[in-house]
Protein backbone atom coordinates (compact mmCIF):
# COMPACT_ATOMS: atom_id res chain seq x y z
CA UNK A 1 0.00 0.00 0.00
CA UNK A 2 1.32 3.25 -0.73
CA UNK A 3 1.24 4.90 2.50
CA UNK A 4 2.76 8.20 1.58
CA UNK A 5 1.06 8.94 -1.10
CA UNK A 6 -1.96 10.72 0.54
CA UNK A 7 -0.62 11.48 3.89
CA UNK A 8 1.96 11.56 6.16
CA UNK A 9 3.16 8.28 7.58
CA UNK A 10 1.31 7.64 10.24
CA UNK A 11 2.80 7.65 13.73
CA UNK A 12 0.07 5.37 15.39
CA UNK A 13 0.27 2.91 12.92
CA UNK A 14 4.35 2.73 13.33
CA UNK A 15 3.72 2.33 17.05
CA UNK A 16 0.85 -0.06 16.67
CA UNK A 17 3.01 -2.30 13.66
CA UNK A 18 5.84 -3.08 15.89
CA UNK A 19 4.15 -3.41 19.12
CA UNK A 20 2.30 -6.29 17.65
CA UNK A 21 5.82 -6.92 16.11
CA UNK A 22 7.23 -7.45 19.87
CA UNK A 23 4.05 -9.71 20.62
CA UNK A 24 4.93 -11.93 17.67
CA UNK A 25 8.54 -11.64 18.08
CA UNK A 26 8.29 -12.80 21.65
CA UNK A 27 6.79 -15.92 20.68
CA UNK A 28 10.33 -16.68 18.42
CA UNK A 29 12.10 -15.36 22.09
CA UNK A 30 10.09 -17.73 24.25
CA UNK A 31 11.59 -20.56 22.05
CA UNK A 32 15.16 -19.36 22.36
CA UNK A 33 15.21 -18.72 26.12
CA UNK A 34 13.84 -22.68 26.44
CA UNK A 35 16.70 -23.96 24.67
CA UNK A 36 18.90 -21.47 26.29
CA UNK A 37 17.60 -22.40 29.84
CA UNK A 38 17.76 -26.15 29.42
CA UNK A 39 21.06 -26.33 28.00
CA UNK A 40 22.44 -23.85 30.93
CA UNK A 41 20.33 -25.88 33.10
CA UNK A 42 22.46 -29.58 31.99
CA UNK A 43 25.44 -28.29 32.15
CA UNK A 44 26.63 -29.85 34.49
CA UNK A 45 25.31 -32.92 33.73
CA UNK A 46 26.42 -32.38 29.87
CA UNK A 47 29.86 -31.90 31.22
CA UNK A 48 30.39 -34.86 34.06
CA UNK A 49 28.67 -37.39 31.18
CA UNK A 50 29.16 -36.15 28.19
CA UNK A 51 27.43 -38.56 25.38
CA UNK A 52 27.43 -41.66 27.63
CA UNK A 53 24.27 -39.99 28.71
CA UNK A 54 22.57 -40.72 25.86
CA UNK A 55 23.94 -44.76 25.50
CA UNK A 56 24.80 -45.38 29.49
CA UNK A 57 22.42 -47.92 30.60
CA UNK A 58 22.44 -47.35 34.24
CA UNK A 59 20.39 -45.14 35.90
CA UNK A 60 21.34 -44.82 39.66
CA UNK A 61 20.47 -41.70 41.60
CA UNK A 62 22.04 -43.06 44.89
CA UNK A 63 25.99 -43.32 43.03
CA UNK A 64 25.08 -40.23 41.11
CA UNK A 65 25.52 -42.51 37.66
CA UNK A 66 22.73 -41.18 35.11
CA UNK A 67 22.54 -43.34 31.96
CA UNK A 68 20.00 -42.05 29.87
CA UNK A 69 19.26 -45.18 27.44
CA UNK A 70 16.66 -47.45 29.30
CA UNK A 71 14.51 -44.70 29.41
CA UNK A 72 15.37 -43.26 25.79
CA UNK A 73 14.42 -46.84 24.54
CA UNK A 74 11.18 -46.89 26.85
CA UNK A 75 9.94 -43.56 25.51
CA UNK A 76 10.79 -44.47 21.69
CA UNK A 77 9.16 -48.29 22.24
CA UNK A 78 6.00 -47.47 23.68
CA UNK A 79 5.57 -44.50 21.01
CA UNK A 80 5.87 -46.70 17.95
CA UNK A 81 3.87 -49.51 19.40
CA UNK A 82 1.21 -47.14 20.18
CA UNK A 83 1.63 -45.92 16.90
CA UNK A 84 0.75 -49.18 15.48
CA UNK A 85 -2.13 -49.70 17.20
CA UNK A 86 -3.45 -46.35 16.65
CA UNK A 87 -2.61 -45.74 12.86
CA UNK A 88 -4.73 -48.14 11.23
CA UNK A 89 -7.49 -47.02 13.75
CA UNK A 90 -7.15 -43.19 13.22
CA UNK A 91 -6.89 -43.77 9.23
CA UNK A 92 -9.93 -45.53 9.57
CA UNK A 93 -11.95 -42.91 11.40
CA UNK A 94 -10.65 -40.11 9.06
CA UNK A 95 -11.42 -41.96 5.89
CA UNK A 96 -15.02 -42.88 7.28
CA UNK A 97 -15.59 -39.07 8.45
CA UNK A 98 -13.99 -38.02 5.15
CA UNK A 99 -15.03 -40.10 2.53
CA UNK A 100 -18.31 -42.09 3.47
CA UNK A 101 -20.20 -40.55 6.40
CA UNK A 102 -23.05 -38.94 5.46
CA UNK A 103 -23.15 -35.38 6.40
CA UNK A 104 -25.29 -35.40 9.40
CA UNK A 105 -23.19 -37.82 11.19
CA UNK A 106 -19.97 -36.07 10.24
CA UNK A 107 -19.96 -33.05 12.53
CA UNK A 108 -21.25 -35.01 15.88
CA UNK A 109 -18.40 -37.82 15.53
CA UNK A 110 -15.89 -35.34 14.83
CA UNK A 111 -16.63 -33.73 17.32
CA UNK A 112 -17.08 -36.52 19.38
CA UNK A 113 -13.19 -37.95 18.45
CA UNK A 114 -12.23 -34.40 19.60
CA UNK A 115 -13.66 -34.79 22.65
CA UNK A 116 -11.41 -37.34 22.85
CA UNK A 117 -8.21 -35.23 22.53
CA UNK A 118 -9.82 -32.85 25.15
CA UNK A 119 -9.83 -35.21 28.37
CA UNK A 120 -7.04 -34.19 30.62
CA UNK A 121 -3.96 -36.37 30.29
CA UNK A 122 -4.78 -36.91 34.44
CA UNK A 123 -7.80 -38.27 34.05
CA UNK A 124 -6.42 -40.66 31.49
CA UNK A 125 -4.16 -42.00 33.82
CA UNK A 126 -6.78 -42.09 36.63
CA UNK A 127 -8.70 -44.47 34.84
CA UNK A 128 -5.67 -45.98 33.84
CA UNK A 129 -4.88 -47.35 37.32
CA UNK A 130 -8.25 -48.28 38.95
CA UNK A 131 -10.30 -49.50 35.46
CA UNK A 132 -7.74 -50.55 32.78
CA UNK A 133 -4.63 -52.06 34.50
CA UNK A 134 -7.17 -54.56 36.51
CA UNK A 135 -8.73 -55.46 33.39
CA UNK A 136 -5.08 -55.94 32.05
CA UNK A 137 -3.39 -57.78 35.23
CA UNK A 138 -6.55 -60.16 35.47
CA UNK A 139 -7.70 -61.05 31.74
CA UNK A 140 -5.20 -59.46 28.73
CA UNK A 141 -1.93 -60.94 30.59
CA UNK A 142 -2.88 -64.30 31.58
CA UNK A 143 -4.47 -65.25 28.43
CA UNK A 144 -1.74 -63.31 26.34
CA UNK A 145 1.24 -65.25 28.03
CA UNK A 146 -0.64 -68.90 27.92
CA UNK A 147 -0.93 -68.34 24.37
CA UNK A 148 1.88 -66.40 22.89
CA UNK A 149 4.21 -66.92 25.24
CA UNK A 150 6.96 -67.98 22.46
CA UNK A 151 7.24 -64.19 21.44
CA UNK A 152 9.48 -62.38 23.49
CA UNK A 153 6.88 -59.61 23.94
CA UNK A 154 4.53 -61.83 25.99
CA UNK A 155 6.61 -62.83 29.01
CA UNK A 156 7.01 -62.37 32.33
CA UNK A 157 4.77 -61.70 35.85
CA UNK A 158 1.42 -60.01 34.87
CA UNK A 159 1.26 -56.69 37.27
CA UNK A 160 -0.78 -54.97 35.06
CA UNK A 161 1.19 -51.69 35.62
CA UNK A 162 3.75 -51.85 32.79
CA UNK A 163 4.23 -51.22 29.08
CA UNK A 164 0.99 -52.74 27.95
CA UNK A 165 -1.00 -50.72 30.22
CA UNK A 166 0.85 -47.65 28.90
CA UNK A 167 0.45 -48.27 24.90
CA UNK A 168 -2.74 -49.11 25.63
CA UNK A 169 -3.31 -45.38 27.05
CA UNK A 170 -1.23 -43.81 24.17
CA UNK A 171 -2.93 -45.16 21.55
CA UNK A 172 -6.18 -43.78 22.50
CA UNK A 173 -4.76 -40.38 23.35
CA UNK A 174 -2.82 -39.63 19.79
CA UNK A 175 -5.44 -41.24 17.92
CA UNK A 176 -8.23 -37.73 17.53
CA UNK A 177 -4.78 -36.41 16.32
CA UNK A 178 -4.17 -38.36 13.50
CA UNK A 179 -6.95 -38.72 12.26
CA UNK A 180 -8.24 -35.09 12.47
CA UNK A 181 -5.47 -33.76 11.04
CA UNK A 182 -6.04 -36.91 8.02
CA UNK A 183 -9.44 -36.03 8.13
CA UNK A 184 -8.40 -32.40 7.22
CA UNK A 185 -5.68 -33.56 4.69
CA UNK A 186 -7.86 -36.22 3.04
CA UNK A 187 -11.15 -32.91 2.57
CA UNK A 188 -8.44 -30.83 0.80
CA UNK A 189 -7.19 -33.26 -1.67
CA UNK A 190 -9.03 -31.49 -4.70
CA UNK A 191 -12.56 -32.78 -5.38
CA UNK A 192 -11.50 -32.74 -9.42
CA UNK A 193 -9.15 -36.06 -8.22
CA UNK A 194 -12.16 -37.88 -7.51
CA UNK A 195 -14.48 -37.12 -10.05
CA UNK A 196 -11.36 -38.18 -12.57
CA UNK A 197 -11.11 -41.11 -11.21
CA UNK A 198 -14.89 -41.99 -10.74
CA UNK A 199 -15.28 -41.10 -14.61
CA UNK A 200 -12.58 -43.09 -15.11
CA UNK A 201 -14.87 -46.28 -14.18
CA UNK A 202 -13.28 -46.47 -10.60
CA UNK A 203 -15.39 -47.99 -8.28
CA UNK A 204 -15.66 -46.05 -4.77
CA UNK A 205 -12.76 -47.87 -2.85
CA UNK A 206 -10.63 -47.45 -5.70
CA UNK A 207 -11.16 -43.87 -5.33
CA UNK A 208 -10.31 -44.04 -2.03
CA UNK A 209 -7.15 -45.85 -2.46
CA UNK A 210 -6.05 -43.03 -5.28
CA UNK A 211 -6.90 -40.23 -2.85
CA UNK A 212 -4.92 -42.04 0.03
CA UNK A 213 -1.97 -42.20 -2.45
CA UNK A 214 -2.49 -38.28 -3.14
CA UNK A 215 -2.07 -37.46 0.44
CA UNK A 216 0.41 -39.60 1.57
CA UNK A 217 2.86 -37.10 2.85
CA UNK A 218 0.23 -35.46 4.87
CA UNK A 219 -0.80 -38.79 6.38
CA UNK A 220 2.83 -39.41 7.35
CA UNK A 221 2.96 -35.63 8.75
CA UNK A 222 0.05 -36.01 11.26
CA UNK A 223 1.45 -39.69 12.15
CA UNK A 224 4.05 -37.43 13.02
CA UNK A 225 2.73 -35.26 14.70
CA UNK A 226 0.52 -37.99 16.60
CA UNK A 227 4.08 -39.49 17.28
CA UNK A 228 5.36 -36.08 19.20
CA UNK A 229 2.65 -36.31 21.24
CA UNK A 230 3.16 -39.81 22.51
CA UNK A 231 7.10 -39.51 23.15
CA UNK A 232 5.86 -36.36 25.35
CA UNK A 233 2.97 -37.27 26.58
CA UNK A 234 3.73 -37.22 30.77
CA UNK A 235 0.79 -37.91 33.47
CA UNK A 236 -1.76 -40.73 31.94
CA UNK A 237 1.65 -42.81 30.70
CA UNK A 238 3.45 -41.94 34.50
CA UNK A 239 0.76 -43.30 36.59
CA UNK A 240 0.10 -47.16 34.33
CA UNK A 241 4.13 -47.59 33.38
CA UNK A 242 5.49 -48.81 36.22
CA UNK A 243 8.27 -46.32 36.06
CA UNK A 244 11.38 -49.06 36.43
CA UNK A 245 14.21 -47.68 33.91
CA UNK A 246 15.16 -51.20 32.41
CA UNK A 247 15.56 -52.33 28.48
CA UNK A 248 12.85 -54.90 27.96
CA UNK A 249 10.81 -56.23 25.11
CA UNK A 250 8.19 -57.87 27.01
CA UNK A 251 5.21 -55.41 27.36
CA UNK A 252 4.48 -56.92 30.66
CA UNK A 253 7.31 -55.30 31.97
CA UNK A 254 7.57 -51.90 34.05
CA UNK A 255 9.42 -49.40 32.13
CA UNK A 256 10.11 -45.39 31.82
CA UNK A 257 9.79 -42.61 29.50
CA UNK A 258 11.67 -39.32 29.35
CA UNK A 259 8.84 -37.36 30.43
CA UNK A 260 7.81 -39.74 33.18
CA UNK A 261 10.94 -40.08 34.96
CA UNK A 262 11.13 -36.37 34.92
CA UNK A 263 7.87 -36.22 36.46
CA UNK A 264 7.89 -38.68 38.84
CA UNK A 265 11.68 -37.75 39.85
CA UNK A 266 12.02 -33.78 39.74
CA UNK A 267 10.82 -33.33 43.08
CA UNK A 268 12.70 -35.86 44.86
CA UNK A 269 16.32 -35.10 43.17
CA UNK A 270 18.20 -33.81 46.26
CA UNK A 271 21.80 -32.82 44.51
CA UNK A 272 22.56 -30.79 41.36
CA UNK A 273 23.92 -33.52 39.23
CA UNK A 274 20.36 -34.65 39.80
CA UNK A 275 18.57 -31.84 39.12
CA UNK A 276 20.78 -31.30 35.81
CA UNK A 277 20.47 -34.73 34.57
CA UNK A 278 16.77 -34.73 34.46
CA UNK A 279 16.87 -31.00 32.95
CA UNK A 280 19.32 -32.61 30.78
CA UNK A 281 16.51 -35.61 30.13
CA UNK A 282 13.66 -32.29 29.23
CA UNK A 283 16.21 -30.77 26.76
CA UNK A 284 16.92 -33.71 24.70
CA UNK A 285 13.15 -34.51 25.22
CA UNK A 286 12.56 -31.12 24.04
CA UNK A 287 14.87 -31.61 20.83
CA UNK A 288 13.01 -34.66 19.68
CA UNK A 289 10.26 -33.19 19.88
CA UNK A 290 10.87 -30.13 18.35
CA UNK A 291 12.60 -32.01 15.31
CA UNK A 292 9.04 -34.27 14.74
CA UNK A 293 7.15 -31.30 15.00
CA UNK A 294 8.83 -28.80 12.26
CA UNK A 295 9.25 -31.86 9.98
CA UNK A 296 6.00 -32.44 10.41
CA UNK A 297 4.65 -29.21 9.78
CA UNK A 298 6.57 -28.79 6.77
CA UNK A 299 5.23 -32.25 5.17
CA UNK A 300 1.73 -31.26 6.00
CA UNK A 301 1.90 -27.25 4.91
CA UNK A 302 4.03 -28.05 1.68
CA UNK A 303 0.99 -30.51 0.51
CA UNK A 304 -1.98 -27.80 1.57
CA UNK A 305 0.42 -25.02 -0.91
CA UNK A 306 0.78 -27.64 -3.54
CA UNK A 307 -3.49 -28.08 -3.67
CA UNK A 308 -4.05 -24.33 -3.52
CA UNK A 309 -1.74 -24.03 -6.56
CA UNK A 310 -3.86 -26.30 -8.36
CA UNK B 1 -13.94 -52.29 3.49
CA UNK B 2 -16.70 -49.84 4.71
CA UNK B 3 -17.46 -52.45 7.68
CA UNK B 4 -13.79 -51.65 8.38
CA UNK B 5 -13.81 -47.99 8.80
CA UNK B 6 -17.18 -48.20 10.91
CA UNK B 7 -15.89 -50.76 13.37
CA UNK B 8 -12.71 -48.47 13.88
CA UNK B 9 -15.44 -45.64 14.57
CA UNK B 10 -16.70 -47.69 17.04
CA UNK B 11 -13.37 -49.24 18.43
CA UNK B 12 -12.35 -45.40 19.04
CA UNK B 13 -15.49 -44.40 20.85
CA UNK B 14 -15.43 -46.87 23.52
CA UNK B 15 -12.59 -45.85 25.84
CA UNK B 16 -14.58 -42.21 25.57
CA UNK B 17 -17.63 -43.87 26.94
CA UNK B 18 -15.74 -45.95 29.37
CA UNK B 19 -13.98 -42.80 30.93
CA UNK B 20 -17.22 -40.67 30.74
CA UNK B 21 -18.92 -43.76 32.61
CA UNK B 22 -16.41 -44.44 35.16
CA UNK B 23 -15.75 -40.40 35.86
CA UNK B 24 -19.75 -40.05 36.42
CA UNK B 25 -20.19 -43.05 38.16
CA UNK B 26 -17.49 -42.71 40.87
CA UNK B 27 -17.21 -39.47 40.67
CA UNK B 28 -20.72 -39.14 42.17
CA UNK B 29 -20.69 -40.19 45.19
CA UNK B 30 -18.69 -37.76 46.80
CA UNK B 31 -19.87 -34.61 44.72
CA UNK B 32 -21.91 -32.79 47.04
CA UNK B 33 -21.96 -29.18 49.00
CA UNK B 34 -18.65 -29.89 51.16
CA UNK B 35 -16.52 -30.68 48.18
CA UNK B 36 -16.92 -27.51 46.84
CA UNK B 37 -16.85 -25.80 50.45
CA UNK B 38 -14.29 -28.07 52.87
CA UNK B 39 -10.48 -28.12 52.77
CA UNK B 40 -9.35 -31.70 52.65
CA UNK B 41 -9.49 -34.01 55.57
CA UNK B 42 -6.57 -35.72 57.08
CA UNK B 43 -5.89 -39.56 56.53
CA UNK B 44 -8.58 -41.73 58.40
CA UNK B 45 -11.30 -38.45 58.17
CA UNK B 46 -14.30 -38.95 55.66
CA UNK B 47 -15.71 -36.57 54.10
CA UNK B 48 -13.67 -33.37 53.35
CA UNK B 49 -13.56 -31.67 49.91
CA UNK B 50 -11.22 -29.65 47.68
CA UNK B 51 -12.12 -25.90 47.79
CA UNK B 52 -8.74 -24.71 47.95
CA UNK B 53 -8.09 -27.04 44.71
CA UNK B 54 -10.94 -25.29 43.11
CA UNK B 55 -9.92 -21.86 43.63
CA UNK B 56 -6.26 -22.83 43.32
CA UNK B 57 -7.13 -23.95 39.52
CA UNK B 58 -9.32 -20.55 39.24
CA UNK B 59 -6.04 -18.34 40.27
CA UNK B 60 -3.33 -20.83 37.96
CA UNK B 61 -5.83 -20.02 34.68
CA UNK B 62 -6.31 -16.72 36.14
CA UNK B 63 -2.35 -15.82 35.85
CA UNK B 64 -1.85 -17.60 32.86
CA UNK B 65 -4.58 -16.16 31.01
CA UNK B 66 -3.38 -12.63 31.72
CA UNK B 67 0.37 -13.52 30.98
CA UNK B 68 -1.21 -15.81 27.80
CA UNK B 69 -3.94 -14.16 26.12
CA UNK B 70 -2.09 -10.27 25.32
CA UNK B 71 1.00 -11.89 23.91
CA UNK B 72 -1.69 -14.82 22.13
CA UNK B 73 -3.60 -11.95 21.22
CA UNK B 74 -1.39 -9.58 19.80
CA UNK B 75 0.86 -11.97 18.10
CA UNK B 76 -2.00 -13.45 16.01
CA UNK B 77 -2.80 -9.62 15.02
CA UNK B 78 0.76 -9.57 13.70
CA UNK B 79 0.20 -12.54 12.20
CA UNK B 80 -2.87 -11.67 10.00
CA UNK B 81 -2.34 -7.92 9.68
CA UNK B 82 1.53 -7.80 8.77
CA UNK B 83 2.68 -11.16 8.67
CA UNK B 84 2.54 -11.89 5.03
CA UNK B 85 6.37 -12.24 5.21
CA UNK B 86 9.50 -13.85 5.70
CA UNK B 87 9.37 -13.75 9.49
CA UNK B 88 6.08 -14.30 9.70
CA UNK B 89 6.13 -17.34 8.17
CA UNK B 90 8.84 -18.43 10.47
CA UNK B 91 6.34 -17.16 13.77
CA UNK B 92 3.55 -19.00 12.27
CA UNK B 93 5.66 -21.81 11.94
CA UNK B 94 7.67 -21.57 15.76
CA UNK B 95 4.46 -21.35 17.03
CA UNK B 96 3.24 -24.44 15.73
CA UNK B 97 6.57 -26.24 16.78
CA UNK B 98 5.60 -24.34 20.30
CA UNK B 99 2.16 -26.07 20.46
CA UNK B 100 3.98 -29.89 20.28
CA UNK B 101 6.21 -28.99 23.17
CA UNK B 102 5.36 -31.26 25.92
CA UNK B 103 3.92 -29.32 29.10
CA UNK B 104 6.27 -31.45 31.22
CA UNK B 105 9.49 -29.41 29.36
CA UNK B 106 7.48 -26.12 29.65
CA UNK B 107 7.54 -27.15 33.12
CA UNK B 108 11.17 -27.36 33.48
CA UNK B 109 11.56 -24.20 32.15
CA UNK B 110 9.33 -22.32 34.43
CA UNK B 111 11.25 -24.17 37.44
CA UNK B 112 14.67 -23.09 36.04
CA UNK B 113 13.35 -19.75 35.25
CA UNK B 114 10.97 -18.74 38.07
CA UNK B 115 11.70 -21.49 40.63
CA UNK B 116 15.09 -21.30 40.93
CA UNK B 117 15.55 -17.71 41.00
CA UNK B 118 12.84 -16.88 43.49
CA UNK B 119 13.89 -20.22 45.69
CA UNK B 120 10.35 -20.80 45.82
CA UNK B 121 7.86 -22.91 44.49
CA UNK B 122 4.87 -20.75 43.51
CA UNK B 123 1.57 -20.16 41.78
CA UNK B 124 3.17 -18.07 39.69
CA UNK B 125 5.33 -19.65 38.34
CA UNK B 126 3.11 -22.56 37.62
CA UNK B 127 1.02 -20.08 35.58
CA UNK B 128 3.77 -18.38 33.67
CA UNK B 129 4.26 -22.44 32.71
CA UNK B 130 0.11 -22.53 31.43
CA UNK B 131 0.86 -19.07 30.17
CA UNK B 132 3.13 -20.56 27.60
CA UNK B 133 1.07 -23.82 26.89
CA UNK B 134 -2.01 -21.25 25.96
CA UNK B 135 0.00 -19.11 23.80
CA UNK B 136 0.28 -21.15 20.57
CA UNK B 137 -3.60 -22.11 20.68
CA UNK B 138 -4.43 -18.34 21.13
CA UNK B 139 -2.23 -16.78 18.71
CA UNK B 140 -3.25 -19.15 15.93
CA UNK B 141 -7.19 -18.88 16.68
CA UNK B 142 -6.57 -15.10 16.63
CA UNK B 143 -4.85 -15.37 13.17
CA UNK B 144 -7.55 -17.29 11.89
CA UNK B 145 -10.59 -15.39 13.26
CA UNK B 146 -9.31 -12.06 12.10
CA UNK B 147 -8.76 -13.53 8.88
CA UNK B 148 -12.17 -14.35 8.47
CA UNK B 149 -13.13 -10.33 9.00
CA UNK B 150 -14.34 -9.27 5.56
CA UNK B 151 -12.20 -6.56 3.93
CA UNK B 152 -14.87 -4.13 2.91
CA UNK B 153 -15.09 -3.66 6.65
CA UNK B 154 -10.65 -2.47 7.18
CA UNK B 155 -11.64 -0.13 3.88
CA UNK B 156 -14.83 1.17 4.83
CA UNK B 157 -12.22 2.25 8.41
CA UNK B 158 -10.06 3.22 6.17
CA UNK B 159 -11.96 5.31 3.56
CA UNK B 160 -13.15 7.51 6.90
CA UNK B 161 -9.87 8.82 7.23
CA UNK B 162 -9.53 6.09 10.25
CA UNK B 163 -5.52 5.38 10.45
CA UNK B 164 -5.26 1.70 10.42
CA UNK B 165 -4.31 1.11 14.28
CA UNK B 166 -7.37 2.42 14.99
CA UNK B 167 -9.25 0.28 12.39
CA UNK B 168 -7.48 -2.69 13.19
CA UNK B 169 -7.87 -2.11 17.14
CA UNK B 170 -11.39 -0.89 16.96
CA UNK B 171 -13.13 -2.50 13.83
CA UNK B 172 -11.24 -5.39 13.24
CA UNK B 173 -10.55 -6.34 16.41
CA UNK B 174 -14.23 -5.95 18.03
CA UNK B 175 -15.60 -7.61 15.13
CA UNK B 176 -13.35 -10.85 15.85
CA UNK B 177 -13.59 -10.91 19.25
CA UNK B 178 -16.04 -13.74 19.51
CA UNK B 179 -13.90 -15.83 17.46
CA UNK B 180 -11.09 -14.76 19.35
CA UNK B 181 -12.56 -15.38 22.76
CA UNK B 182 -12.89 -18.78 21.58
CA UNK B 183 -9.40 -19.41 21.34
CA UNK B 184 -9.07 -17.98 24.39
CA UNK B 185 -11.53 -20.32 26.03
CA UNK B 186 -10.08 -23.15 24.37
CA UNK B 187 -6.49 -22.11 25.90
CA UNK B 188 -7.62 -21.67 29.21
CA UNK B 189 -9.65 -24.91 29.29
CA UNK B 190 -6.78 -27.28 27.86
CA UNK B 191 -4.43 -25.24 30.87
CA UNK B 192 -6.71 -26.16 33.53
CA UNK B 193 -6.35 -29.77 32.71
CA UNK B 194 -2.88 -29.60 32.68
CA UNK B 195 -0.96 -31.66 35.53
CA UNK B 196 2.76 -32.02 34.56
CA UNK B 197 3.92 -28.60 34.76
CA UNK B 198 2.34 -27.80 37.61
CA UNK B 199 4.12 -30.44 39.64
CA UNK B 200 7.20 -28.51 40.12
CA UNK B 201 6.03 -25.00 39.69
CA UNK B 202 2.81 -24.65 41.60
CA UNK B 203 3.67 -28.02 43.73
CA UNK B 204 0.59 -28.57 45.72
CA UNK B 205 -0.41 -27.29 48.84
CA UNK B 206 -2.81 -28.78 51.21
CA UNK B 207 -3.69 -25.58 52.70
CA UNK B 208 -5.62 -22.58 52.03
CA UNK B 209 -3.59 -20.10 50.15
CA UNK B 210 -4.04 -17.44 47.63
CA UNK B 211 -0.80 -16.30 47.79
CA UNK B 212 0.94 -16.12 44.16
CA UNK B 213 4.28 -16.36 45.70
CA UNK B 214 3.51 -19.46 47.42
CA UNK B 215 2.94 -22.92 46.27
CA UNK B 216 -1.13 -23.52 45.68
CA UNK B 217 -3.49 -26.47 45.31
CA UNK B 218 -4.78 -27.32 41.67
CA UNK B 219 -7.61 -30.22 41.10
CA UNK B 220 -5.23 -32.14 38.57
CA UNK B 221 -2.18 -32.06 40.80
CA UNK B 222 -4.93 -33.85 43.43
CA UNK B 223 -6.13 -36.05 41.16
CA UNK B 224 -2.66 -37.40 40.27
CA UNK B 225 -1.66 -37.34 44.13
CA UNK B 226 -5.01 -39.10 45.31
CA UNK B 227 -5.28 -41.66 42.87
CA UNK B 228 -1.85 -43.14 43.74
CA UNK B 229 -2.47 -43.14 47.58
CA UNK B 230 -3.15 -45.95 49.25
CA UNK B 231 -6.17 -44.76 50.82
CA UNK B 232 -9.49 -46.03 49.11
CA UNK B 233 -11.03 -42.92 50.32
CA UNK B 234 -8.58 -40.46 48.66
CA UNK B 235 -9.07 -42.84 45.50
CA UNK B 236 -12.70 -42.08 45.51
CA UNK B 237 -12.22 -37.95 45.66
CA UNK B 238 -9.82 -38.29 43.25
CA UNK B 239 -12.78 -39.82 41.29
CA UNK B 240 -14.65 -36.59 42.09
CA UNK B 241 -12.24 -34.40 41.76
CA UNK B 242 -11.68 -35.60 37.76
CA UNK B 243 -15.34 -35.03 37.39
CA UNK B 244 -15.26 -31.38 39.18
CA UNK B 245 -12.38 -30.96 36.46
CA UNK B 246 -14.23 -31.92 33.90
CA UNK B 247 -17.75 -29.63 34.51
CA UNK B 248 -15.08 -26.98 35.10
CA UNK B 249 -14.57 -27.47 31.15
CA UNK B 250 -17.36 -28.02 29.54
CA UNK B 251 -18.36 -25.23 31.86
CA UNK B 252 -15.64 -22.81 29.95
CA UNK B 253 -16.36 -24.27 26.56
CA UNK B 254 -20.41 -24.16 26.83
CA UNK B 255 -19.87 -20.47 27.16
CA UNK B 256 -17.63 -20.51 24.78
CA UNK B 257 -20.33 -22.24 22.48
CA UNK B 258 -22.72 -19.55 23.51
CA UNK B 259 -21.02 -16.42 22.97
CA UNK B 260 -19.48 -17.10 19.30
CA UNK B 261 -22.32 -18.00 17.09
CA UNK B 262 -20.36 -18.09 13.42
CA UNK B 263 -21.10 -14.20 12.08
CA UNK B 264 -19.80 -14.34 8.30
CA UNK B 265 -19.60 -17.13 6.29
CA UNK B 266 -16.04 -17.90 4.32
CA UNK B 267 -15.47 -17.52 0.98
CA UNK B 268 -13.97 -20.37 0.67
Amino acid sequence: MAKNTFRKYNIGDFIFEKLTLLFAALVLFLILLMTFEMYTGSLGSIKKFGWNFLINSEWDPVQEIFGALPIIFGTLFSSFLALIISLPLSLGVAIFLSELAPSWLEKPLSYLVELLAGIPSVIYGLWGIFVLVPWIRNDVEPFLSERFDFLPFFRGAPYGFGMLAAVLILAVMVLPIISSITRDVLKSVPQSQREAALALGATKWETIKIVLKEAKPGILGATMLGLGRAIGETMAVTMVIGNTANISLSLFDPSYTMASVIANEFTEATSDIYVSALIELALVLFVITVLINAFARLLVWSLERKWKKS
Amino acid sequence: MKCLMIFSVIVTLVPLVFIFYYTLSKGISYLNLDFFIQMPKPVGESGGGMANAIVGTLILITIGGSIGIPIGVFAGTYLSEFGNNKFGYLVRFMTDVLSGVPSIVVGVVAYTLVVVPMKHFSALAGGIALAILMIPTITRTTEEMIKLVPHSLREAGLALGIPKWKTTLMIVLKTAWKGIATGILLGLSRAAGETAPLLFTALGNRFWSTSIFQPIASLTVYIYDYAKAPFEEWNNQAWTAALVLILLISILSLLFKIITRPKYKTNK
